[in-house]
């Protein structure tokens, strides 16, 4: 029963215990509810597992499938199958609400059970999108993720958290109804199926494939976020809760760029060539021009957020130069990123449950209080600035080899990124951990204990392990990125 | 001239409910203060015994009575059994607000009750002077209903707007259906079809009568440009006859449009579908435009049924340009599914400003629903689930109800016409996450307990969850719609 249907207990497993939590929860006492959201989610992160281990990297074909009719009027199926560019990110992000959930622990004072349930729900959700190949069930399971954000960021946010929220959901919806445009259109042109691999078989046109790529770029282009898309998400990450934040860095940027492999390539092979180079463009807009732009921020929050929009400006980047290393760097910083930065917004929470300041100018110092601490965020510092042996440098030199391979200055301005992220990224460090004591607050510093020393240092395990040994996550993915980029440039024409 | 008795089979259910109306009257008389609940009892009886009334005549046939001005139908029993469940809930959800405000007397369960009478005959009409005298017991009884509060100068000022204009529309749509009986000779809805399809009526004078006819039509249905009304007697009315009005009537009226526009004058379709699809877009438009500018959530809700409305039309006008017979049931059918799964939304979000409204407090204003879930996370993640659906997010039915209308649209090859649909519910989603921004994200001003009977919690908790349940298993009522238009086209 449960070994047929894993992908289904990924999915409803966290939402049916989200809706227990929120059952047991009480304002008066929390406890319960926050034990029961733990067990939930480490649940969810058992039931991934087996995805992993029983996961033939040999195939590039769809695993673990499981079809049952949904409306039959329309032809939508229950169904749900991974390969190897999906399984990962199911992985990943059940593992990432495991740490969420940690984080949440004590900082969360009023309405608990609801912010976990909320958490748990997303969590499931978001595993219903890489796992769905019924295009409605992931339209369906794309837009339904957005409700629970809504209300996280809306909920237990900052000072501007309602603003953030309405332009996160606005700006994500706006997207996406374009794309449901383009569902239905193929729907009727592949004479009545919504089966995400039929469209993929399904011969287009030069014209429509191009206004498909278009619609599903808006859609995609929004949730990445690519340039100049992007400002929803410093509002987003700055008014959200550390949890909040941690979701969106790791796992729903990704929704995104995990589109543009499941839609947009291989539905509209040739249009995607024929726009790369608009693509590529963006991407090193991204890269560049933001990473500019996050040299110059005064709160961290922001700043980290403007190094994702960065570092998925090279996972697009990855993507649109068709060839295998850069496709496959693309990925392992995508899996990368995931930690990486879920670890740095980690940090950050860390300093502002004690501080209740995100501005750079109010630390200095941090190093003599919490040492330990300090060593953490140096680590995931310095992953995000691609130091080799940790898993951020991985991705970005795959990529950059890509680059360089397909043309010499997108290879060097991709680049960049190495210089910029790392300027960045260390003058933050500097300024906040180095140096004296910068005020009193900062002296009076507690470092980390115990709870926060687990997720982080579970974090860091991650990275560096990532790091020097990325075989287990570049393995699983050899064969279906393969078949992907085959199929690209083969073409429909 | 030879008299034949009529069979009086097919109306069994209209009979019935007419006889029990009669004995309701009778008993108001005589019940004294204490014993008025008998009355509110009865009223549900009826539409209980009505119903098994309506499954049990039901023949799957079509079936023409009363020389041939009524029809019996699948469409006609569904769409009955429909309004007397929403009647039913209407009921439930009104019961307490009434008895504070001291409306619950015989005359509201009396005029429901015609009301429904004129919904049944509307619905199995199938002959202009069927519709017309249907429409007319409907809207006669919905105006004295608007101004049941006699004190309120609102509700007067409602009512006399809605007569008013209700009473041109109803002269509009008479004298349009004169003229298509000038042209036709006839004023049965399929002897119509018939001359128009053997190309013996004037064409200038059919359109000219179908310009009046349409005219009507989009007033009763409260599209754009004839929706002045709506917000008006939406705030006006007491909150439960706006639950009235905004549920029931629209599966009437749906049922008025597809009889007279598909099955009489389907041969203009080229010109109806053109004018219905500026209303459609206009009624998009403006609806959801004019809804963010409101701070009054029923005058909110009253400008979303004018734009959901419109999403219904263009469900409507896309079956007339799909390119084969099976696209063409699509479309009707994701109309039909609109106006159902709109009812269900409209019926509990009415429902939650009843709950919340007591004595001498109206929850009627947005900001009366602010912190809502500190109060009560359980109604608060229904009103949230209603608000969701309604802004066409899913897992929720309207998002379906969107889904299949869209899907339709697409299908004639008026992708434009979807861009455009799906823009304004975009704009749509705004005032709709602002209600829940209010209930979430803001703290709570009204501390007050929520006092409400538990007939009530339980049903409007069950139809904020039919929402949600109806939203991922959507199959069910979107089969019905198909299966019952596909025995009755």
């Amino acid at each position: 029963m449960i070994a047929s249907h894993l992908l289904s207990f990924s999915i409803w497993l966290p939402i049916f215990g989200a809706l227990v939590v929120l059952a047991v929860g009480s304002d008066k006492n929390p406890a319960p509810a926050r034990v029961l959201a733990l067990l939930v989610a480490l649940a969810g992160f058992l039931v991934t597992i087996p995805l992993y281990t029983g996961f033939d990297a040999a195939k590039s074909s769809m695993q673990f499938v499981e079809a049952a009719p949904w409306i039959q009027n329309y032809n939508i199926s229950y169904l749900l199958g991974i390969d190897g560019i999906s399984v990962l990110f199911i992985l990943l992000n059940s593992f990432i609400t495991v740490v969420v959930v940690l984080a949440g622990w004590r900082v969360i004072e009023k309405r608990v059970a609801q912010y976990m349930a909320a958490f748990l729900i997303m969590s499931g959700l978001m595993n219903g999108i890489f796992a769905s190949l019924d295009a409605v069930l992931f339209y369906v399971f794309f837009e339904a993720s957005l409700i629970p954000m809504y209300i996280i960021i809306g909920a237990w946010g900052g000072p501007n958290r309602v603003y953030a929220a309405f332009k996160f959901f606005l700006y994500t919806l706006a997207g996406s109804l374009l794309m449901l445009i383009a569902l239905l259109y193929l729907f009727l042109q592949s004479g009545g199926s919504f089966n995400i691999l039929v469209w993929h078989a399904l011969p287009l046109p030069m014209n429509a494939q191009i206004l498909l790529f278009l619609a599903f770029l808006v859609a995609f282009a929004v949730k990445v976020p690519m340039w100049p898309v992007h400002t929803w998400l410093p509002d987003a990450h700055v008014e959200a809760p550390t949890g909040g934040s941690v979701v969106l860095a790791s796992i729903m940027l990704k929704l995104g760029a995990y589109g543009f492999l499941r839609f947009s390539l291989p539905i509209a092979p040739d249009a995607s060539h024929a726009l790369s180079g608009m693509m590529i463009g963006l991407s090193l807009v991204a890269v560049v021009y933001i990473g500019f732009v996050a040299l110059v921020q005064t709160d961290m929050k922001k700043l980290i957020a403007y190094s994702s929009i960065a570092h998925m400006g090279f996972v697009t980047l990855g993507f649109f130069i068709f060839n295998q290393i850069g496709m496959e760097g693309a990925l392992v910083q995508m899996i990368s990123h995931g930690f990486v930065a879920g670890a740095m917004f980690l940090c950050v929470g860390v300093m502002y449950d004690r501080m209740h300041s995100r501005l750079i100018a109010d630390y200095g110092g941090v190093v003599n209080t919490m040492p330990k601490f300090a060593a953490f965020f140096m680590l995931f510092a310095m992953a995000n600035a691609g130091l080799p042996a940790t898993s951020g440098f991985v991705g970005e030199f795959m990529v950059v080899l890509g680059a360089v391979k397909f043309n010499f200055w997108t290879g060097f301005f991709a680049a960049t990124t190495l210089i910029l992220g790392a300027a960045y990224t260390l003058w933050m460090v500097k300024r906040v951990v180095f140096g004296a004591i910068a005020n009193d607050r900062v002296a009076k510093l507690t470092d980390i204990n115990g709870r926060e020393f687990l997720f982080l240092g579970v974090m860091a395990l991650c990275v560096l392990g990532m790091g020097l040994y990325p075989f287990p996550f570049t393995d699983v993915m050899h064969a279906s990125v393969d078949h992907l980029l085959r199929h690209v440039a083969a073409g429909k024409l | 001239m030879n008299f034949l008795m009529p069979d009086f089979y097919p109306a069994a259910a209209e009979i019935f409910l007419l006889g029990m109306a009669c004995v309701i009257l009778l008993l108001d008389l005589v019940l004294a203060q204490n014993q008025r609940w008998i009355i509110g009892l009865l009223t549900q009886v009826t539409l209980v015994g009505c119903a098994a009334i309506t499954i049990m005549t039901a023949s799957g046939q079509v079936v023409l009575t009363f020389g041939n001005m009524f029809v019996d139908d699948l469409l006609s029993d569904f769409l009955k059994l429909l309004v007397y469940f929403s009647v039913s809930v209407m009921l439930v959800y009104s019961r307490g607000y009434l008895a504070l405000r001291g409306l619950d007397k015989g005359e509201f369960y009396l005029l429901v009750l015609f009301a429904t009478l004129g919904m049944m005959v509307m619905i199995s009409a199938s002959h202009f002077l069927t519709i017309y005298l249907g429409l007319e017991l409907l809207s006669l009884s919905l105006y004295t209903l608007v101004a049941l509060d006699r004190d309120s100068a609102r509700a007067t000022e409602a009512a006399m707007k809605y007569f008013v204009l209700g009473a041109m529309a109803s002269g509009l749509l008479l004298y349009g259906m004169s003229m298509l009986y000038g042209a036709t000779g006839t004023l049965e809805i399929g002897g119509v079809a018939q001359a128009i399809y053997h190309g013996v009526a004037n064409k200038t004078v059919l359109v000219f009568g179908l310009v009046f006819v349409v005219s009507g039509l989009a007033f009763k249905l409260g599209v754009v440009p004839f929706h002045m009304w709506i917000p008006d007697v939406y705030q006006g009315a007491p909150t439960a006859v706006t639950l009235f009005i905004g549920s029931a009537p629209k599966l009437a009226a749906f049922a008025m449009a597809l009889r007279l526009l598909v099955y009489g004058l389907f041969e203009l379709a080229e010109q109806w579908q053109l004018m219905l699809m500026i209303m459609a877009v206009l009624s998009i438009a403006l609806g959801n435009l004019a809804a963010i500018a409101q701070t009054n959530l029923k005058r909110m809700l009253a400008y979303s049924t004018i734009s959901h409305m419109g999403y219904m039309l263009l469900g409507l006008i896309s079956g007339v340009a799909a390119n084969d017979r099976h696209f063409a049931l699509n479309a009707y059918s994701s109309a039909m599914y609109y106006t159902v799964s709109y009812v269900m939304m409209s019926l509990g979000a009415f429902g939650m400003i009843l709950l919340l409204s007591r004595a001498g407090f109206e929850a009627e204003n947005l900001d009366d629903f602010k912190g809502l879930n500190q109060r009560s996370p359980w109604f608060a993640a229904m009103m949230g689930m209603l608000m969701f659906s309604m802004a066409g997010v899913p897992f929720f039915i309207g998002f379906f109800a969107k889904f299949s209308v869209l899907l339709a649209v697409v299908d004639t090859g008026q992708v434009w016409l979807a861009v455009v649909a799906v823009f304004f519910s975009l704009i749509g989603a705004f005032y709709y996450l602002r209600v829940v921004k209010l209930m979430y994200f803001d703290p709570a001003t009204d501390t007050e307990p929520i006092k409400a009977s538990l007939d009530m919690r339980l049903l409007l908790s069950a139809n904020g969850l039919a929402v949600a349940l109806f939203g991922i298993f959507p199959q069910a009522i979107m089969s019905l719609c198909t299966f019952t238009l596909l025995r009755s086209l």
